[in-house]
């Protein structure tokens, strides 16, 4: 180790190792739509989640290393309880969380000797679209805000290109999932044309019509139908999602073991983890797309 | 004790530290004073000083000011064909006035659970509060929901540290019914100050005016009841509770305050509107004008 190192030049290893970094991960999206608001990954893995409710209107996304994210993901939600519970559930805000974030990654970064290699989204859906709230705070703690969509993660400007040309505010859900995908794929090198499956990617969804808690994953019959209705209109995956078998059973049995049935009012139907039916809830009429 | 210093309470580490997916032990490591009186069980405050009530209170002492706290009521429950359905009254009574006459003493633990308070409405009402904060906190930290008997031991563990609060006679006492994802039915379970946990079955009762509910409960219920059958049931119970209770409420028909009803199942967590209980509560008022006493149970089994 060298006797003496310039402050400058810590910062700029620092932070030119956590840009490498995150350069190299896969990217997120986070999009308004007519629905709420739509998160989008890559994601194979069953039970590695990289979106999550954070509080009744509030969802946490983040890109990058599990093990630091889910640290974050679970401070900002005994922070999120904690100002809820303290004051009312009303006065939990994704602006109080993104800056909270910010102060802590901020810290984080000047203090540790490795920083966080880590892009996250503190997400909050409004009454109509135009209330949305999507921030985004760097590893470094810089918050910003974003409007309509936001990409995290490695080559984020490329995918946000894709987006960019199609999007619109008043877009349907069923269209949202389409350009998230189509953009997601551009990333990678392989193949473009490639259905893209439920177990590849992880969906989830702040829905605007729902009355508590606006958090719902989105996965089997409910991700199967979107898929399927996405491809039939898109131009990227060429082929249906046969491949796929959409009928096939959800990303992994939920925490019961009981096949999902769609519409069924069924166990656990407002725990967000469970897999395969996400909601049985009477209120929601229209389940498949909300577009 | 061990914890986090008082200084670093809502500094990062506080948040980043904590490995418990339990919401009361976060908050007694990092802000003991939203706790609920913020008393340990041996009756410490946390931040070392001794408790003060205002007076010595217990049984037969009663000191300047305990009798002043709304406490008194009536909550009952019982099980259903696929779930559970509790009831309470809305009258909360401070020494001989009426502190309050639309007071919920039935609230949604979480999707699956109800819970409904005895005792001192303060601290009742801030338990109820955290616990349902605590199994949300679990769930969005763990991924998955508590099962219905860890629910139980968390609410029995918060009973417990008003074990002290309680010794002075601001007794606080919650009764739990829930809906058995496993099982597919419903289930009871009551609480004694010293956070004793106890099923119950078919129907339990709390409160001052709980033995005469449960009496009335004794000769109405049946197995395998509806859950329209039940909830009349408990209104019949708590009918009978506030005849002889005077710090229970019966169903106030001018007013249009009817006793809360809760009922949970497989669909979750529902809260009877005032007009659905106002109906319940109407058929019984009804029938009480011509039978005061209410419906009589046969006094030999109907020969078969």
């Amino acid at each position: 180790m060298p006797f003496y190192v310039s402050p400058e030049q810590v910062m700029k290893d620092k932070a030119d190792y956590a840009r490498k970094r995150i350069s190299q991960i896969r990217s997120g999206v986070v999009m308004t739509c007519d629905a709420g608001i739509l998160m989008v990954a890559p994601n194979p893995s069953r039970a590695l989640r990289k979106f999550s409710e954070m509080y009744d209107r509030i969802a946490f996304a983040a890109v990058g290393r599990y093990n630091e994210f889910e640290t974050l993901r679970k401070a900002g939600v005994r922070y999120a309880d904690m100002t809820g519970f303290q004051y009312d559930r009303r006065d939990v805000t994704a602006r109080g969380l993104a800056d909270w974030y910010g102060q802590l990654l901020g810290s984080l970064f000047t203090d540790s000797n490795k920083p966080y290699e880590v892009e996250i989204v503190v997400a909050e859906v409004g009454k109509t679209a135009a209330d949305d709230e999507i921030y985004r705070i760097t590893f470094e703690g810089s918050v910003a805000d974003e409007r309509d969509f936001v990409v995290i993660g490695g080559q984020a400007d490329k995918v946000a290109g894709i987006i960019k040309e199609q999007y619109s505010p008043d877009i349907s859900l069923r269209n949202a999932m389409r350009l998230a995908i189509a953009s997601l794929a551009g990333q990678e090198d392989g193949n473009q044309n490639e259905p893209v499956t439920a177990s590849q990617l992880e969906a989830a969804l702040l829905e605007r019509s729902r009355p508590h808690r606006a958090f719902r994953r989105l996965t089997g019959p409910r991700l199967d139908a979107l898929l399927s209705g996405s491809d039939g209109a898109g131009s990227d995956s060429a082929s249906s999602d046969s491949a796929g078998s959409p009928g096939a059973s959800p990303k992994g049995a939920g925490p019961t073991g009981k096949a999902a049935s769609n519409g069924a009012t069924s166990d656990a139907a407002d725990a967000p983890w469970t897999e395969g039916e996400d909601d049985g809830s009477a209120s929601d009429s229209g389940d498949s797309d909300g577009g | 004790m061990g914890g986090i210093e008082p200084q670093a309470r809502w500094q990062a580490s506080a948040f980043l530290a904590a490995g418990s997916s339990s919401f009361a032990d976060f908050l007694t490591a990092a802000a003991p004073e939203l706790l609920p009186r913020g008393l340990r069980a041996d009756g410490v405050r946390t931040d070392g000083t001794a408790q003060s009530w205002p007076g010595p209170t217990g049984s037969g002492h009663a000191g300047p000011g305990a009798a002043d706290i709304p406490h008194g009521t009536t909550i009952v429950t019982a099980v259903c064909d696929g779930g559970v359905v509790m009831a309470g009254d809305r009258r909360a009574t401070a020494g001989n006035m009426i502190a309050q006459r639309d007071m919920e003493k039935v609230f949604r633990g979480d999707e699956y659970t109800c819970v409904g308070i005895s005792g001192v409405a303060g601290i009742s009402v801030d338990m109820v509060r955290l616990f349902g904060v605590e199994l949300e906190h679990y769930e969005k930290l763990e991924g998955r929901s508590l099962s219905l008997e860890g629910k139980a031991n968390r609410l029995a563990g918060l009973v417990r540290n008003n074990l002290a609060g309680a010794m002075q006679g601001l007794v606080a006492v919650p009764l739990l019914a829930g809906y058995d994802e496993e099982t597919g039915t419903g289930r009871i379970f009551s609480f004694d100050p010293t956070g004793g946990r106890y099923e119950e079955q078919r129907f339990f009762s709390i409160g001052s005016g709980s033995v005469f509910a449960r009496g009335s409960l004794k000769k109405l219920y049946r197995d395998g009841m509806s859950v329209q059958d039940v909830a009349l049931v408990l209104m019949q119970a708590l009918y009978d509770a506030a005849d002889d209770d005077s710090a229970t409420g019966g169903p106030d028909m001018s007013r249009r305050i009817y006793p809360t009803v809760a009922i949970v199942t497989q669909d979750g967590f529902e809260r009877l509107s005032d007009e659905q209980a106002g109906q319940y509560a109407q058929t019984v008022v009804s029938e009480r004008m011509q039978d005061p006493d209410g419906p009589g149970a046969p006094l030999r089994p109907p020969v078969s």
